[in-house]
This record gives structure tokens, C-alpha cells and sequence, in this order.
């Protein structure tokens, strides 16, 4: 909410989602990378509770090392973060990670990389599997159970990611660039299926990503971040109706005003 | 091959094989059991890499047959030293590929462990072991094949016993077949114990290979 950008100024007093409560408030953070490499200088924002907010940016600005940090996988240089009011140290049954690379495990069959969220908590095998099982049918893998990750394709092995970040119901749902290893028609599917999962789920979602398109299409509130050291630019937050065909978005002149707006203003950050 | 059937229906073959096998199975066990703790220790801590690590670069550049000598000057010509001598061969590829397989498990792993609440022997088990597994059994495969060469050796340098004396016997009076024999059957003992090196890996350890 600092640095404000005079283009983006309407949008970052938008009332909406200010009332809402923030479920994770990130307070001045710096990161600092050995070799004296600045990644993230002074980030302070809030995540409100049940919207999907996005972080976006062009590659190499911080998104993950910021998302990470929030994650507790990555000690801030300075600064705090707290989730429902408390401070994170480390990792928390409360938030859960969906990787860039699935980050599934090549030994175990697609239901115990489902349930390895479980098996970590000591749930017995019958009871985690069960809950596993359902999850794997709620993101469309369903008879894909006893298979292995390299049997499966790019998309499929991400949604074998997000089974398992959604097996131990977490309030907040951390997606690092979930869609950026799997192809362009397998992203929109998802992307559409995100939609949904936002709808139903009672959760927080943090996204990261650099598609622009993508953060317009999925999100309740948008982030930009720009690059070296990595700053919040804008808080855009998109007035697009999510209640019709997800089809028709991508075609409404919200969406593509919005889409226009942050490549305006991020073209002027790119080297 | 009418030589290796003759010896193998006399049985100074299966004699000779009995004499090789007993320090090399001892050193291999020892070499595998040792070696792999012992890299997975070192890969797990930085304080054992930091000490144990430089003895095995060093024995694993050494040209290590040059040492069989000083261990028979140390423990003599009988079962210890050929113990040693494999163990000597077999170790240091051993320990240096499981320290190599620890440190190389992929950080999303770690991470996406450390995320869903991981404790420490948790992650070890269930995420670095099995990661690891795979270099440390092609430690193992170069490990034995060297343990092989070992025990060839140290029956060849310290005291002519099993198929060592068999090679060196038949070489000395000429009996090119059956020398050729020997070699052959211990060639082919080593590629199946390899072999099966590699079978217990497959059904122990990856279940997704098995799966396609």
C-alpha cells in the first residue's frame, strides 16, 4: 500500500475488500541475499481473508521469496509476518504450499503423495487415505490413484499438488506459479477450476505468477510487485463479475481494461 | 568352457569359489554396511564431511593396490588382510556416492517437507533416504565391482588362495584353458552379483520402476 503509483491510485482506495479482515499481514519486510543481493526492500501488505490476492510481477522480482518468506520456508532479513495475528517462524498446520516444480515425491504412488501432508501427522494409513481419496476425485483424478508422478502429465501432476495442499485443510492456500510448467490449454482449464475452487473453499489464497492475464482472470486482488530491489508498485483490485461462464471473462472489457492497465504500467519497469 | 565344466564337476572350482567368497562377502558387507552409514552421516552432517571427508577423496584418488603390501606387513597373509583389501577398494565409492546422494536431494523436497510440518527424522526417512537411494546403490554396483578387484588382488599379491591361486596356478604351468576358466567364471560371478545388487534395488526401493 505504499509507493503509490498516480495511474493506480482509484483502484487502491477501492473499499471493498478494505473492510475485509486481513488474514496474513506482511509488515515491512526486507530480504537480503548473501552476496549483498536485495530482493525484497520494505514489502508491508495484507491478504484478506477468503480472496484469492495475487502477487505479480515480472520474473526475478521476489514473488516467490516474499510468498516463501510468508510460507516460513525462507528467514526474512528483517520485518514480520503473522497469520491471524501471529508471528511466523516457520512452516504452519494453518497455510499450506502448492510448488512450482509439483515437488512430488517419484517413489510414491499418486495417493501417498496425496496424503503425505497426513502420513507427516501421523493420521493412520486407512483414515488419511480416505481423505486423500476424495480430494484426488475433487481436482478430476479419480482411477489415477496407484499410478506413479512420471506416469502422469504435466497438469495432472499439479493437481496431484493441490490435492495435497488441500488434504490438510489450510486456511491459506500458497501457490508458487502453480501453472507455469503445464501447457497453455491445460493453464486454462485451470485457471477455470480455480475459480471454482475459490468459490467453494473457505480459503485464503496467495498466488504467484507473471502472467498477466492469468492474475486479472483468478484474482479478488492484485499485487504488483516490481523488480530490484522488489517494491509493491500497485494494489489493483479487478471489478469482474465471476458469476456467469467462465468463458466469458476473458471477454468482458473489465477484464481486458484491467489486463491493458497493469501491462501499462508494469512495460515501464522491463530493461 | 570344456575346461570351466571340468573343474566345476572335480569341484576345485566350487573350493576355490568358497575360499574367494569368505573375506570378499565379509569385506563387501562391511564395506556396504560401514560405507553407507557413514556417507549418509557425512551427508546429513556437515561436521563428519568436514572430518571424514577428505580420508575418502584421498583413498578414493590413491592407486589403492599400492597399500596391500603395508597391510599384509600389518595383519599378515590370512583372512584380515583380504578383508581389508576389499574393504579398502570397496569403501570409498561407497561412502563418497552416498555423501553425494544426501547432499543432492532436490530442495523442492526438502521444502514442500518442511511445509506440511516435517520433523527432522520424518524428513530423513521418508524424503532424503528415499531420494537418496538410487546414487547409493550405484555406490553400491561400483563399490562391489571394486570389492571384486580387491579380493582378485590381494589372492594374486599376498597369498595365493581361492580363484587368485587357481589364475596364478594354471598360469605358471601353462594350462592356458583352465586359467582362462577361472577368470572367466569370476568375471561372470561379479556381473551376477551385480546384477542382483540391482534386483533387490528394484524391488526394494522402486516401486515406480516397476509400476510401467
Amino acid at each position: 500500500m505504499n509507493t503509490p503509483q498516480p495511474t493506480m491510485q482509484k483502484a487502491q482506495t477501492d473499499p471493498l475488500l478494505m473492510d475485509t479482515k486481513p488474514i496474513v499481514q506482511v509488515k515491512n519486510v526486507c530480504k537480503t541475499y548473501p552476496g549483498n543481493i536485495e530482493a525484497l526492500r520494505d514489502i508491508s501488505l495484507d491478504f484478506p481473508e477468503g480472496k484469492l490476492t495475487t502477487l505479480l510481477g515480472p520474473s526475478g522480482c521476489g514473488k516467490t521469496t516474499l510468498l516463501k518468506i510468508i510460507a516460513g520456508l525462507l528467514p526474512a532479513t528483517s520485518g514480520e509476518v503473522y497469520v491471524e495475528g501471529k508471528k511466523v517462524v516457520g512452516p504452519g498446520p494453518e497455510r499450506a504450499f502448492v510448488f512450482q516444480d509439483f515437488a512430488l515425491m517419484p517413489w510414491a504412488s499418486v495417493i501417498r503423495n496425496v496424503a503425505f501432508g497426513l502420513e507427516l501427522k501421523g493420521i493412520p494409513r486407512s483414515e488419511r487415505e480416505a481423505i486423500a481419496e476424495k480430494y484426488i476425485a475433487r481436482v478430476n483424478l479419480k482411477g489415477f490413484e496407484q499410478k506413479y508422478p512420471h506416469e502422469l502429465s504435466g497438469g495432472m501432476r499439479q493437481r496431484v499438488g493441490l490435492a495435497r495442499a488441500l488434504t490438510v485443510d489450510a486456511k491459506v492456500l500458497m501457490m508458487d506459479e502453480p501453472f507455469s510448467a503445464v501447457d497453455e490449454q491445460t493453464r486454462r482449464k485451470f485457471q477455470e477450476d480455480m475459480l471454482e475452487l475459490v468459490a467453494n473453499e473457505n480459503k485464503t489464497f496467495i498466488f504467484v505468477t507473471h502472467s498477466i492475464e492469468e492474475a486479472v482472470y483468478v484474482s479478488d486482488r492484485i499485487v504488483l510487485l516490481h523488480r530490484r530491489p522488489s517494491r509493491v508498485s500497485a494494489i489493483i483490485e479487478p471489478k469482474i463479475s465471476r458469476t456467469g461462464d467462465p468463458e466469458k471473462i476473458r471477454r468482458q472489457p473489465e477484464y481486458l481494461d484491467v489486463v491493458e492497465d497493469i501491462w501499462q504500467s508494469l512495460k515501464q519497469f522491463l530493461d | 568352457m570344456k575346461a570351466l565344466f571340468e573343474m566345476a564337476q572335480d569341484g576345485s572350482l566350487f573350493v576355490a569359489f568358497g575360499k574367494t567368497l569368505e573375506p570378499l562377502v565379509i569385506g563387501l558387507l562391511i564395506s556396504i554396511f560401514i560405507g553407507v552409514s557413514l556417507g549418509v552421516f557425512m551427508g546429513l552432517k556437515d561436521y563428519a564431511e568436514w572430518l571424514f571427508g577428505p580420508i575418502f577423496i584421498v583413498a578414493q584418488a590413491a592407486p589403492l593396490a599400492a597399500l596391500i603390501p603395508v597391510l599384509t606387513f600389518a595383519y599378515g597373509i590370512g583372512l584380515v588382510s583380504k578383508v581389508l583389501t576389499v574393504c579398502v577398494m570397496a569403501m570409498p565409492v561407497i561412502v563418497l556416492n552416498a555423501l553425494g546422494a544426501i547432499r543432492n536431494t532436490p530442495t523442492s523436497l526438502l521444502e514442500m517437507c518442511a511445509s506440511f510440518l516435517g520433523a527432522r527424522h520424518q524428513t530423513i526417512i521418508k524424503i532424503i533416504l528415499p531420494a537418496a537411494s538410487p546414487l547409493i546403490f550405484v555406490g553400491l554396483r561400483l563399490g562391489c565391482a571394486a570389492g571384486f578387484i580387491g579380493i582378485i588382488l590381494a589372492e594374486l599379491l599376498i597369498t595365493p588362495t581361492g580363484i587368485g591361486d587357481l589364475i596364478s596356478y594354471n598360469q605358471s604351468v601353462a594350462d592356458y584353458p583352465k586359467m582362462y576358466a577361472a577368470i572367466f567364471s569370476i568375471i561372470f560371478a561379479s556381473v551376477l552379483f551385480i546384477e542382483f545388487l540391482e534386483l533387490i534395488e528394484m524391488s526394494l526401493f522402486r516401486p515406480e520402476k516397476r509400476a510401467i
